[in-house]
């Protein structure tokens, strides 16, 4: 009943007045599997437990949520890496349970990645001109020149010359800032639809973040790209997406436009992490910040009811430690998994 | 500030490295101070030289050093002329700990964290190991661990209780001083915050003195009495966190403070263009020069440092 219901208010205020959906997941689980001595079974990872989105062309998106929340394995199964346990991906309608091996080489290529340590993403051993170059020849560019070509562009488009400096370098031998352009270029050089960026300027000095995360939003706008963009600082979030999904537990927690989420955060998870963010400003020292007690739940055996109950300081007894919240509608397009939104 | 002696005091301290392509000029003539019971923050990219501060104040030198001199004085007693072995059983720990960068990556993985914390009193304070473990044990209430958690290993504690631990293990011989390096950069936004909770807690009950070093300027302000930042192995400007973070003084200071997203305001962030120079191959006059976009001739000539209603800047627009 729950699952229906899900469903029901999920698909009524995104899907209508979207025309076209580039990918669409419906009900995601991704559980992994504990084994007692190799082969014993011992229990779930339950790491994305029952997530639905839309994402529409040239849109971009952002997943938020702690380290442990289930948000690297949501990216991978979207990557195609992970085999949802349940549920659905599908992309431009296609599900991708249904590609086989060709399928799934035509969709990789149709989605980026950009990874969060540019330096363990990049082989230590190629030349920038040959990490380019080897997405092209996997998906068959047999031109030569025509190779070159797009290499070229790919390192223009993110701003990275003049090019022939670059092309006979090591990764070795570039900055951070300019490691995570090449990563940027890699995951670009197949004219993708969508970009997973996983934390793309976590690794890099503060003063390059807002550079890379510029270019990136320049690329999405110019290439009409849909991204996906996976962090948990959520003051980054703010000049880069159109709309914030929140996770927690294998949950999305709260899904809204960007401004009114963070003008209006409604799940108090989300309220947590707003104000456990901190802007520079020396008043700062003189308070104490206020964060919600306890640490996230074991994903094997999750409270039952909603979540977040156990560390909530709004939840209600009998009801969100019982039974689990579906998804309300706050506002117009504003979902909260929280039952004070019933 | 206050008119007894500071506790710590650096004059032109310098820690060069030698390196295939010459010295590597990490640490570069550093002065300042740094009063009882006070935080400052060194703010810097990567880089800059700010964790090789803190390894040459607590001499914690790898084998390739060039040049390491100056002077550094701890409540007035100069520590540059002490002895290594004297250095490290009355003053490394003793009197100023660290907690090093990636702390919770580097506790002992085969030994009890209990027994852990408790190890540098041993060492350090000659103390019974049933005494140094009931001192654990009050340390693991003031950084807010479970004390059940003292028989655990490091891999059954998440990454903040671990930082909590390595927090711990720098308290537990009562030092004055404490070096923060990067104390929060890979924990998740609310276990930074409660952290730094923890970190103003102590600060408060204890009161110890830090050095913060990180490049995360929106955090540092959490815990700031004074801002130091730090440019190419010297430091550009000092001020206290007030003035600071309202309005910095140093172009560069300015251009960093701009880099930073902000989730109150609308300010729209910017990036500083072109990169630092190389510590291999300073450049002569003012090392900001060359991406600094109200450079002028005179910046070809190195800029002294001036004093500005008691804010220190190193830049000729404020000579």
């Amino acid at each position: 009943m729950l699952i229906e219901d899900f469903n029901k208010v999920q698909l009524s205020p995104i899907e209508e007045n979207v025309g076209q959906s580039l990918m669409s997941i419906r009900d995601l689980r991704v559980w992994f599997e504990l084994r007692r001595w190799g082969f014993g079974h011992a229990g779930n990872v339950r790491a994305v437990d029952g997530v639905s989105f839309d994402i529409r062309q040239g849109e971009a998106i952002a997943v938020v949520g702690e380290s442990g929340c289930g948000k690297s394995s949501l990216m991978k199964t979207i990557l195609g890496l992970h085999r949802p346990t349940g549920g659905d991906v599908s992309f431009e309608g296609v599900s991708l349970s249904r590609l086989d091996r060709r399928g799934l080489k035509w969709y990789r290529s149709q989605v980026g990645y950009v990874q969060q340590d540019p330096f363990a993403a990049l082989a230590p051993f190629m030349n920038i001109r040959r990490i380019l170059e080897e997405p092209l020849i996997v998906n068959g560019v047999k031109d030569r020149d025509e190779r070159t070509a797009r290499i070229r562009k790919a390192l223009e488009e993110v701003k990275l010359s003049p090019v022939e400096d670059f092309l006979p370098k090591f990764p070795h031998m570039l900055s951070g800032g300019q490691q995570q352009r090449i990563v940027i270029a890699r995951a670009m050089i197949l004219n993708p639809k969508l970009i997973v960026a996983d934390e793309p300027v976590s690794m890099l000095d503060a003063s390059v973040r807002v550079e890379i995360l510029k270019l990136l939003r320049g690329l999405q706008e110019s290439h009409n790209l849909a991204v996906i963009y996976i962090t948990h600082d959520l003051s980054t979030v703010r000049y880069f997406s159109e709309r914030i999904f929140v996770m927690y537990a294998g949950k999305l927690v709260e899904k809204a436009f960007t401004p009114d989420l963070l003008r209006e955060p409604r799940h108090p998870y989300t309220f947590a992490l707003l104000a456990a963010t901190s802007d520079p400003d020396a008043r700062n020292a003189e308070v104490y910040r206020e964060v919600p007690p306890g640490e996230p739940p074991s994903l094997v055996n999750p409270p039952k009811g909603c979540r977040f109950h156990p560390r909530c300081a709004r939840a209600m007894q009998g009801l969100c430690d019982v039974e689990a919240p579906s998804d309300f509608e706050a506002a117009p397009e504003h979902l909260v998994n929280c039952w004070l939104y019933k | 500030m206050n008119q007894q002696t500071p506790l710590l005091q650096l004059q032109e301290l310098t820690l060069h490295f030698r390196t295939s392509r010459g010295a590597m000029r990490a640490v570069d003539g550093v002065d300042f101070s740094l009063g009882h019971g006070e935080a400052v923050v060194v703010l810097g990219e990567s880089g800059c030289g700010k964790s090789s501060l803190a390894r040459a104040i607590l001499r914690l030198l790898p084998r390739n050093v060039q040049t390491y001199r100056g002077q550094v004085y701890l409540d007035g007693r100069e520590l540059m002329s002490i002895e290594d072995e004297e250095f490290r059983k009355a003053i490394r720990w003793a009197r100023i700990s660290m907690v090093p960068q990636a702390a919770m990556n580097s506790l002992n993985p085969v030994m009890k964290v209990g027994d852990q914390v408790a190890e540098p009193m041993i060492v350090h304070g000659g103390v019974a190991k049933e005494a140094a473990l009931a001192n654990a044990r009050k340390m693991f209430q003031h950084v807010g661990v479970p004390t059940d958690f003292l028989d655990r290993y490091a891999f059954e504690l998440s990454g903040g209780m671990r930082q909590r631990v390595a927090i711990a293990m720098a308290l537990v011989t009562a030092p004055d001083l404490i070096i923060l390096d990067e104390p929060t950069s890979a924990l998740d936004v609310l276990t930074q915050a409660n952290i730094m909770n923890v970190l103003k807690r102590i600060k408060k009950e204890l009161g110890v003195s830090y050095i913060l070093i990180t490049h995360d300027i929106a955090t540092s302000s959490e815990l700031a009495d004074r801002v130091a930042v730090m440019y190419a192995g010297q430091i550009v400007e000092v001020g206290d966190a007030r003035s600071f973070f309202a309005a910095p003084l140093h172009p560069y200071s300015q251009k960093l403070m701009a880099s930073v997203p902000r989730l109150r305001g609308d300010q729209e962030p910017d990036f500083i263009t072109g990169h630092p120079p190389s510590l291999l191959d300073l450049p002569k006059g003012c090392r900001f020069a060359d991406r600094c976009p109200l450079r002028m001739a005179k910046c070809a000539e190195e800029p002294p440092t001036f004093n500005k209603h008691g804010r220190l800047v190193k830049c000729w627009l404020h000579g």
